[in-house]
C-alpha cells in the first residue's frame, strides 16, 4: 500500500532524493598532508593549503581517489576514466579559499543503483545519479562568545564523497532503508566509517509532494541531517508541511531548511537566502583526473564481499531465513561476528542466538556489537555445550543471561550453578513417578484421552529437576510411565 | 553587452566588494566598455572547438596518502594562526554568524 | 676598476669563485646603490639588508670552503609575489601589507639552495595586475631610463616593474619575476633587460601568490641572456607540491647560448604586423630578422590566425581565475581586516576587500565574477577557453614549420606616468604581443635590441616551442651578440 499523506484535497505522494556526504577514510586530507583524525585540538590538523594561504596549491591524494572508485564499484556504478575538479565559489567563514574544490561538470562516478530491503520483505532499487569527490569545509562554533563565531579548520580539506540519489524514494521508510544500506556498503568497502554522530556521514534530504500521477513539484532541501531516524522524521514533517502550504493555496518555495530534532520540525535557514551563483569553473591548479583502466580493474578485483552477496551466501551456506540473513549482513561487524560464531556450528542456532538473545541484550544495555559482553569464543562454547548435550536449550537461555551479566564463560557458569543436564534415567524415572503421584486428576484426564496434557507433565518433570533433565530422556520416561 | 548599475551591484555582492551606490554608474560604464571590447570574440565560430582550460599536456599527478610534516602538512597551529586578524585561543574569530 | 654593481651575474660568479671579490663586498655595493637610488625608483617594497649580509657572509664561507653553489654570493631582487619565509610578502597590495609567510616559495627556495643573496622584495603592480607598475599599493616604480632631454618620469612596465627597475639601475644583479600575460617580457623591454617566461610548468608555482593559475609562470630578468640562463636553471625544476609542475629535467640553458642559429627556421607571424604599429617597432623587428638571417637562419612567414583575439581571450580567462584566486583575501585568516564596528561577516568581507584591493584589482575581480556568473559563463568564459584552444593550436601548427618565432615585445617603448592611465583597454594593449604565448603556455623571451629616437630601449621577443627554452636562449643569444646593446640608463 503506497505511503500517502491524506490532505483535505485528497492523497499526496511524497518524493524523496538524498545527497549524502560521506567522509572518505584516508590518513591525510584530499589535497594536503594534514591528518584527518576526528577530535583533535582546534586548527592543529591544518596545513597552509587547507587554510587557503597565498601561493598554496592542491595535490590530490591517490588513496582518496581510489576510495571513491571503490565506492562507485560497490554501487554498481559507471567509473568515469576522465573526470575533473571544479571550483564552487562562495564566501563563508569556514571555507578558507572562498571556493570549494569539487567535481561539478565531470564527476568521477556516474549512474549506479542500490537495492533496499523493506520491513515487509520486499526489495526496491534506488538509482544513484552520481558520486563526486570534494573537500569538506571547516567548522564554525557559534556558542563560544556572544558576539563572535569561532572557526576551526581541522575538517577543512578532508575528502568527501557526495553520493546523489535519484528522486526514487516515496516514503520515510525507504529513505531510512536507503541510508542504512548505503552506510552498510560504505562500511563493507572500508571507504567511510559511516559514523553519523561524528559527521562522517551527513544527509541532505530533498523532499517534495505531489498528487499521484503529477510531475514533480518544487522541492526543499533539508541540510546536514545527522541520523537516519532524524532523516525519516524530517521527511514526515516536511512532507506534511508542504501539503499544508499547497492546500492553503500557497506555493512551496525552493529553499534550504534545517531539521531541529528537539522540536521535530524543519525551518528555513537564515543566511542561505541569497540566490546563489557558484560560478563553477575548472580549477586551474589541477589538470583533468585520468584513471588508468587497469588500475580500476585492480580495485574492482580487490573489492570485498558486499552486503547483497553476503546475504545470498548466508542463506545458501548456513540455511538461515532470508530475513535473518538481511538482519545479520546489515552491519558488517555483526556479519563478521556471526560467521566467526557459526563456523563449524549450527548456523541457524547461531543466527537465532545473535538476532534474538544477543540483540535483545545489546539493546537492553545500550551497547553495540563492538563492545558485546558475550564474546565469539563464549558464544561458540555455549553452542558446543548444547551440541554435546551438557545443557539443554532451556538451561542455555539462563546461562546466556548470566553470560551477559557477568561476562563469564558458559562452562564456568554451568559448573558454578550446577546446571549440567541430568541423563541419569533412574533420577528421571523418580521425578516422573513423583509428578504422576502428585497429580492424580490430570493423570486420570490424560488417560481418558486428553493427550494435550503430555506437555503439562513434561513441564512438571522439568520443573522438578530444576530444568536440567535431558528433554529426550524425560519424554521417553514419561511416555513409558503414562 | 552593456551592464547596468543593478548588475554591477549584484556582481559586487557576489564578489564581496563594497561599492558605494554613487560609484555604480561609473563602474557600469567602465565594465561595459571592457565587455564590449571582449565581444570581438563573437566573430569567431567556435561551435566545433573543444574548450582548453590549460596547456599542460599531462595527466593529473597524485600524492601518496601520508601525513606529512613539511609545509604541506598540519600540526602547525601557531603558524596557521600567526597572521590572523581575529583570534581567540586556537580559533579564528569572525562576527557571529547566524544560521 | 668597474663598479661591482656593473658586473654581469656571470662575471660576478667567476670573480667570486676566483676569490677576486667577496660576496659581502658585492652585497654591500648593491645595498649602497639601493640606498642611493631606491628612494627615487621605489623598486623595492621591503629591504632585507640584514638577511642579505648574513647570506653574503655564509656565501663567503662557502666560497672559502670551496663548496659554492651555482649562485653563491649573487645578490638578487625578489618580486614581492614570491612568498619568503619570515619576510613580509605583500603582492603590492594593501590587503597583504603586513603578511609574513611562514613558508618559502619553491622558486626562492631553489635560489637559496644555490647560494643566492636576497636584497629585498621588489615592487609590482598589485597582485601582478598591470603593465605600468602604477597599481601598487606601495606607490609606482619609476623607470631608471629617461627620454633624451626630458625629466618626465616613465613607467618601468609591469607587473614586474620593481624587478626590472632594480636590475636596470644596478640595484640587483638579477631578479625573479612572474609573467601571466607579459609581466616579465614587457617590463624587460621597457627597461632594456633580458627576461624569459619559460614554458608553463617549468617553474613551480608553489608559494607564488596566484593571479591567474593557468597562465602564471615565474622567470628571471637580468641584464644579459646568459644571466637569465643561469638564473632560470636554478629557479626551474619539478616540484611535487605543484600538480601542474612538469616532471622534466632542467637543461643546462647556458650550454645552449653558443649554439648559433645556423639552419634554424625562424618564423615571422604575419598577424603581428598590426596596422598602425609604431614604425620604430617595425624597424627593429626587421633588423632582428636581418641579424638572424645574417647568422644563417632561415626566415619563414607563418600564420597565427587567432592572434588578434589573444588579448580579449586573456581578459576573460585571467580575471575569471583571479576573481576566484583572490577570494581568499577575506580578512579572516591573514591579511587586512578593515570592517566597520558593527559589521556582520558579510560587511566585514565587503569592507575589507573594498579597502584592501586597489581599483584595477577590483575591476578585474568584477569582470571575472561577471564572466563566470550564471547565464554568462558560456558566452564569455567558455568562449575564451575555445579561443584559447585555437590560439594554442596556432602555435602548434607554427612550430611544425619553424623552430622559433621572432616578434616585437611591446607595441611602444616605455611611456610616461599618467599616460594611458584612464583607459583600461589602452593599457591592456601593452600586452598584445606577449599574451598569445602566455595563452599557449610556450616559452618566450624579450631581449633589448636597440634604443628608439628618444633614447629608450626596445625589445624583441623570441617565442619557442613548449619545453624548448634552449632554442629560445640560442636565438636570443645570437640576437644579443648582433645587437650589441650596451646602453644603460642615466647616460
Ligand atoms: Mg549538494
Ligand atoms: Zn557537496
Amino acid at each position: 500500500m503506497p505511503y500517502t499523506i491524506e490532505g483535505a484535497t485528497g492523497p499526496w505522494e511524497v518524493v524523496i532524493g538524498l545527497e549524502v556526504h560521506a567522509q572518505i577514510i584516508s590518513e591525510a586530507k584530499l589535497f594536503s598532508g594534514a591528518a584527518t583524525a576526528f577530535g583533535a585540538e582546534p586548527n592543529t590538523q591544518v596545513s597552509f593549503i587547507d587554510a587557503g594561504f597565498p601561493g598554496m596549491l592542491p595535490v590530490p591524494n591517490r588513496e582518496c581517489i581510489a576510495q571513491a572508485v571503490r565506492t562507485g564499484l560497490g554501487l554498481n556504478a559507471e567509473i568515469n576514466l576522465v573526470s575533473r575538479f571544479d571550483r564552487k565559489n562562495y564566501f563563508y567563514a569556514d571555507l578558507p579559499s572562498g571556493y570549494q574544490i569539487t567535481q561539478f561538470a565531470y564527476p568521477i562516478v556516474g549512474r549506479g543503483a542500490v537495492t533496499i530491503e523493506l520491513a515487509d520483505g520486499t526489495t526496491r532499487e534506488i538509482g544513484i545519479t552520481r558520486l563526486h569527490v570534494e573537500q569538506d569545509a571547516g567548522k564554525s562554533l557559534h556558542d563560544q562568545d556572544p558576539a563572535l563565531s569561532y572557526i576551526d579548520l581541522n575538517r577543512a580539506g578532508v575528502a568527501l564523497m557526495e553520493i546523489v540519489s535519484e528522486p526514487d524514494m516515496r516514503c520515510p521508510e525507504e529513505a531510512g532503508a536507503y541510508l542504512t544500506k548505503l552506510r552498510a556498503i560504505l562500511r563493507y568497502l572500508g571507504t567511510c566509517d559511516g559514523n553519523m554522530d561524528e559527521g562522517s556521514l551527513r544527509a541532505d534530504v530533498n523532499v517534495s509532494v505531489r498528487k499521484p500521477g503529477e510531475n514533480f513539484r518544487t522541492r526543499c532541501e533539508i541540510k546536514n541531517v545527522n541520523s537516519i531516524r532524524f532523516a525519516m522524521q524530517a521527511i514526515e514533517y516536511e512532507a506534511k508541511r508542504q501539503v499544508r502550504v499547497w492546500e492553503a493555496g500557497d506555493e512551496v518555495r525552493q529553499e534550504t531548511r534545517l531539521y531541529e530534532p528537539a522540536r521535530g520540525i524543519t525551518r528555513s535557514m537564515r543566511g542561505k537566502e541569497d540566490a546563489h551563483d557558484y560560478r563553477y569553473f575548472p580549477d586551474p591548479d589541477l589538470l583533468p583526473l585520468e584513471l588508468d583502466a587497469a588500475w580500476v580493474e585492480q580495485l574492482r578485483e580487490s573489492l570485498p564481499e558486499l552486503p547483497d552477496a553476503r546475504r545470498a551466501r548466508f542463506i545458501a551456506q548456513y540455511g538461515i531465513p532470508a530475513y535473518d540473513a538481511a538482519v545479520l549482513v546489515a552491519d558488517k561487524s555483526v556479519a563478521d561476528f556471526y560467521e566467526a560464531v557459526a563456523a563449524g556450528h549450527d548456523g541457524r542456532l547461531a543466527a537465532n542466538y545473535i538476532t534474538g538473545d544477543l540483540f535483545a541484550a545489546l539493546n537492553r544495555t545500550g551497547r553495540g556489537i563492538e563492545t558485546t559482553p558475550v564474546s565469539i569464543t563464549a558464544l561458540r562454547e555455549l553452542l558446543a555445550l548444547l551440541k554435546n548435550a551438557t545443557i539443554n536449550g532451556r538451561i542455555a537461555k539462563d546461562v546466556f543471561e548470566q553470560m551477559v551479566e557477568t561476562g563469564e564463560m558458559p562452562s564456568a557458569i554451568v559448573d558454578r550453578l550446577g546446571l549440567r543436564q541430568i541423563t541419569d534415567t533412574a533420577a528421571i524415572d523418580a521425578a516422573v513417578a513423583s509428578v504422576l503421584a502428585a497429580n492424580p486428576d490430570k493423570l486420570a484426564e490424560y488417560r481418558a484421552g486428553k493427550e494435550k496434557l503430555f506437555a503439562f507433565f513434561v513441564g512438571q518433570v522439568m520443573k522438578a529437576m530444576q530444568g536440567r533433565g535431558n528433554p529426550a530422556l524425560v519424554n521417553e520416561a514419561l511416555q513409558k510411565a503414562l | 553587452m552593456s551592464l547596468d548599475a543593478a548588475t554591477v551591484r549584484r556582481i559586487a555582492k557576489l564578489a564581496r566588494l563594497h561599492v558605494a551606490e554613487a560609484e555604480l554608474p561609473r563602474l557600469a560604464d567602465e565594465l561595459s566598455g571592457i565587455l564590449g571590447w571582449i565581444e570581438q570574440l563573437n566573430e569567431v565560430d567556435t561551435s566545433n572547438v573543444p574548450p582548453l582550460a590549460g596547456t599542460m599536456q599531462m595527466a593529473l599527478r597524485l600524492r601518496d596518502d601520508v601525513i606529512t610534516d613539511d609545509i604541506t602538512g598540519g600540526g602547525r597551529a601557531d603558524e596557521i594562526l600567526a597572521n590572523a586578524p581575529g583570534r581567540a585561543g586556537n580559533f579564528f574569530t569572525v562576527p557571529k554568524v547566524v544560521e | 676598476m668597474t663598479d661591482l654593481t656593473d658586473l654581469t651575474l656571470a662575471d660576478a660568479r667567476a670573480r667570486l669563485r676566483a676569490r677576486e671579490i667577496s660576496a659581502t663586498e658585492l652585497t654591500e655595493a648593491h645595498l649602497s646603490a639601493i640606498a642611493a637610488h631606491n628612494p627615487r625608483l621605489n623598486a623595492y617594497i621591503t629591504l632585507t639588508a640584514d638577511l642579505a649580509r648574513a647570506q653574503a657572509s655564509a656565501a663567503d664561507a662557502a666560497l672559502a670552503a670551496g663548496n659554492a653553489g651555482p649562485l653563491t654570493g649573487i645578490p638578487l631582487g625578489i618580486k614581492d609575489l614570491f612568498c619568503t619565509k619570515g619576510v613580509r610578502t605583500t603582492a603590492g597590495s594593501r590587503i597583504l601589507a603586513d603578511f609574513v609567510p611562514p613558508y618559502e616559495s619553491t622558486v626562492t627556495a631553489n635560489l637559496l639552495r644555490d647560494g643566492a643573496v636576497f636584497l629585498g622584495k621588489t615592487n609590482l603592480d598589485e597582485f601582478a595586475m598591470g603593465s605600468s607598475n602604477m597599481t601598487s599599493a606601495f606607490g609606482p616604480v619609476e623607470n631608471p631610463w629617461l627620454r633624451r632631454g626630458s625629466n618626465a618620469a616613465l613607467v618601468p612596465g609591469g607587473s614586474s616593474g620593481g624587478s626590472v627597475a632594480a636590475v636596470a639601475a644596478r640595484l640587483a644583479m638579477g631578479a625573479t619575476a612572474t609573467d601571466t600575460g607579459g609581466s616579465i617580457r614587457q617590463p624587460a623591454a621597457f627597461c632594456g633587460l633580458a627576461g624569459i617566461k619559460p614554458t608553463y610548468g617549468r617553474c613551480s608555482r608553489f608559494g607564488i601568490i596566484a593571479f591567474a593559475s593557468s597562465l602564471d609562470q615565474a622567470g628571471p630578468v637580468a641584464r644579459t641572456v646568459q644571466d637569465c640562463a643561469i638564473l632560470l636553471r636554478s629557479m626551474a625544476g619539478f616540484d611535487p607540491k605543484d600538480s601542474t609542475s612538469a616532471d622534466q629535467t632542467v637543461p643546462d640553458f647556458e650550454a645552449a647560448l653558443g649554439r648559433g642559429v645556423r639552419g634554424l627556421r625562424i618564423g615571422v607571424p604575419t598577424e603581428y604586423r598590426v596596422p598602425g604599429t609604431n614604425p620604430e617597432i617595425t624597424a627593429i623587428w626587421e633588423k632582428g630578422l636581418a641579424w638572424l638571417l645574417a647568422e644563417g637562419a632561415d626566415i619563414i612567414d607563418v600564420s597565427l590566425p587567432h592572434t588578434k583575439y589573444g588579448l580579449a581571450t586573456y581578459y576573460i580567462i585571467a580575471p575569471a581565475e583571479a576573481s576566484s584566486n583572490l577570494a581568499r583575501y577575506d580578512g579572516v585568516r591573514f591579511g587586512l581586516r578593515d570592517a566597520e564596528p558593527n559589521d556582520d561577516l558579510i560587511g566585514l568581507y565587503e569592507h575589507t576587500r573594498a579597502r584592501g584591493f586597489g581599483s584595477e584589482v577590483q575591476r578585474r575581480i568584477l569582470i571575472g565574477t561577471y564572466v563566470l556568473s550564471a547565464g554568462y559563463y558560456d558566452a564569455y568564459y567558455l568562449k575564451a577557453q575555445k579561443l584559447r584552444a585555437l590560439i594554442a593550436r596556432d602555435f602548434t601548427n607554427a612550430f611544425a614549420q619553424v623552430d622559433a618565432l621572432l616578434t616585437p615585445t611591446a607595441p611602444t617603448a616605455a611611456f610616461a606616468m599618467g599616460e594611458k592611465m584612464d583607459d583600461p583597454i589602452a593599457m591592456y594593449l601593452n600586452d598584445v604581443f606577449t599574451v598569445p604565448a602566455s595563452i599557449a603556455g610556450v616559452p618566450a623571451m624579450s631581449i633589448p635590441a636597440a634604443l628608439n629616437q628618444d633614447g629608450l630601449p626596445l625589445g624583441l621577443q623570441v617565442i619557442g616551442n613548449s619545453f624548448d627554452e634552449e632554442t629560445v636562449f640560442a636565438v636570443a643569444a645570437a640576437l644579443e651578440r648582433a645587437a650589441g646593446f650596451a646602453a644603460r640608463p642615466g647616460q
